[in-house]
């Protein structure tokens, strides 16, 4: 084991694991919608992490896992942004949409 | 940096995900995410990949952070925001058990992973046909130009899904709420003051992003931090969602992309660069996208349209 963390990325490789196991649980256990997104891009960076510190050498981090982390993070956030924005129209619940009731508060 | 460094960083990373993933208060919570994010930018700049700590510290930390804190809000002013009771132990239970066994699978996958020699010296051998200093903008705009074309389509798409939630009656009006700030406030001379200072790093990340770490992405997120800070200030409100400049804007970088791709296909290969001009060609494409990427990350961040003037 300590040969193992003798070598730096995999630290962080094993740091990216364990991350990913954090945010599976918050994930399956939490109910709270904006909880499971932070779970979700936990679970997104612990890959990211796992994948970088994998790809590392004496080099530095092959450019081609951080350009693909890159677009990545691009993604994730595209996903965050579109769910955060159906969990708040969910939320507001009750405004429909077809007239009978353009009231701002929902029942 | 030495290990003790990296050991202690990867300790702060997994204490700050704990709380931000089974901390008691949910706003709390997103704080701690906030923390990670940046913590994680550190790791990445521990292990040398600038360009990767500059996207995560500017998107996953940033952006990522403010869309949550707008979520939160949203759920507040809707009274729909959850209480954070503690799942019941069954649930814990297996959810703790599944998390163990995914870890431990993927731990043992990393110990059983062959030493490879990778990509690096690969993209350093090619990297000269493209004439760009920095191999990550090689990768991203080059060699696996197809992905970041597919990437920034799924950044449209995503806005064009946010949009799509907006109620009918402001169908196609403006996003978010109006925002006054007193003349002389603390809100107004930032409004003022930070915006230069920011177009500044935003031109200048992506400019060096050729050769240097930086790039479109990073550089976008910075431009549209300028714009929001512009609109929180209440200097200038956003656009209503159907006007046309706008839509020209986010898709003037994806349509640039593609043409050059398209013209590549005419000429022989699909996002093929003609030699002696792949630097030219990637720079016009890059600045296009800046742009776009800008747009499009201070709108998907203001959300669907709320109000129609």
């Amino acid at each position: 084991m300590t040969e193992l963390l003798a070598e730096r990325g995999h630290v962080f490789a094993l740091t990216g694991a364990a991350l990913i196991a954090l945010g599976f649980y918050g994930f399956m256990a939490q109910r709270a919608v904006i909880r499971r997104l932070i779970s979700f891009n936990v679970i997104g960076s612990g890959v990211f992490l796992l994948f970088g510190g994998t790809g590392y050498s004496a080099a530095g981090v092959d450019p081609v896992p951080q350009a693909l982390i890159i677009t990545g993070i691009v993604v994730a956030l595209a996903l965050t942004a579109f769910a955060a924005a159906l969990a708040v129209r969910l939320a507001q619940g009750g405004d429909r949409d077809d007239g009978t009731d353009d009231g701002e508060a929902g029942p | 940096m030495s290990l003790a460094f990296d050991l202690a960083l990867c300790a702060f990373i997994l204490g700050a995900a704990a709380l931000a993933v089974a901390g008691r208060n949910l706003f709390g919570s997103v704080v701690f995410y906030i923390v990670y994010g940046v913590l994680i930018a550190l790791a990445w700049l521990s292990l040398g990949a600038v360009d990767v700590a500059l996207a995560e510290a500017a998107i996953g930390a940033g952006v990522t952070g403010v869309l949550l804190i707008g979520a939160w809000q949203g759920m507040k002013e809707a009274g729909a925001l959850e209480d954070s009771q503690a799942p019941p132990w069954p649930v814990r239970l297996w959810a703790a058990l599944g998390a163990a066994l995914t870890g431990g699978l993927v731990i043992t996958a990393i110990i059983a992973l062959p030493g490879q020699d990778g990509l690096t010296r690969t993209v350093a051998d090619e990297q000269g046909a493209l004439a760009l200093g920095n191999p990550v903008t090689a990768v991203l705009l080059g060699f696996r130009a197809y992905d970041t074309l597919l990437e920034t389509l799924v950044l449209s798409a995503a806005l064009a899904a946010v949009w799509s939630l907006s109620p009918e009656r402001v169908w196609g009006g403006i996003p978010g709420p109006k925002h006054v700030s007193r003349p002389d406030g603390v809100m107004a001379s930032f409004g003022r003051l930070l915006p230069p200072l920011g177009l500044l790093v935003g031109v200048y990340l992506v400019w060096a992003g050729a050769d240097q770490p930086g790039g479109a992405f990073q550089a976008g997120t910075v431009l549209a931090a300028v714009w929001i800070l512009i609109v929180l200030s209440g200097l200038r409100d956003e656009p209503r969602v159907s006007s046309l400049p706008l839509r020209a804007v986010i898709i003037a970088g994806p349509a640039v992309f593609l043409g050059a791709g398209l013209a590549g296909a005419l000429a022989g290969q699909a996002l093929g660069y003609p030699p002696g001009y792949a630097r030219t060609a990637i720079l016009i494409i890059e600045y296009a996208l800046t742009v776009s990427i800008a747009a499009t990350l201070a709108l998907l961040i203001a959300g669907p349209a709320r109000r129609l003037s």
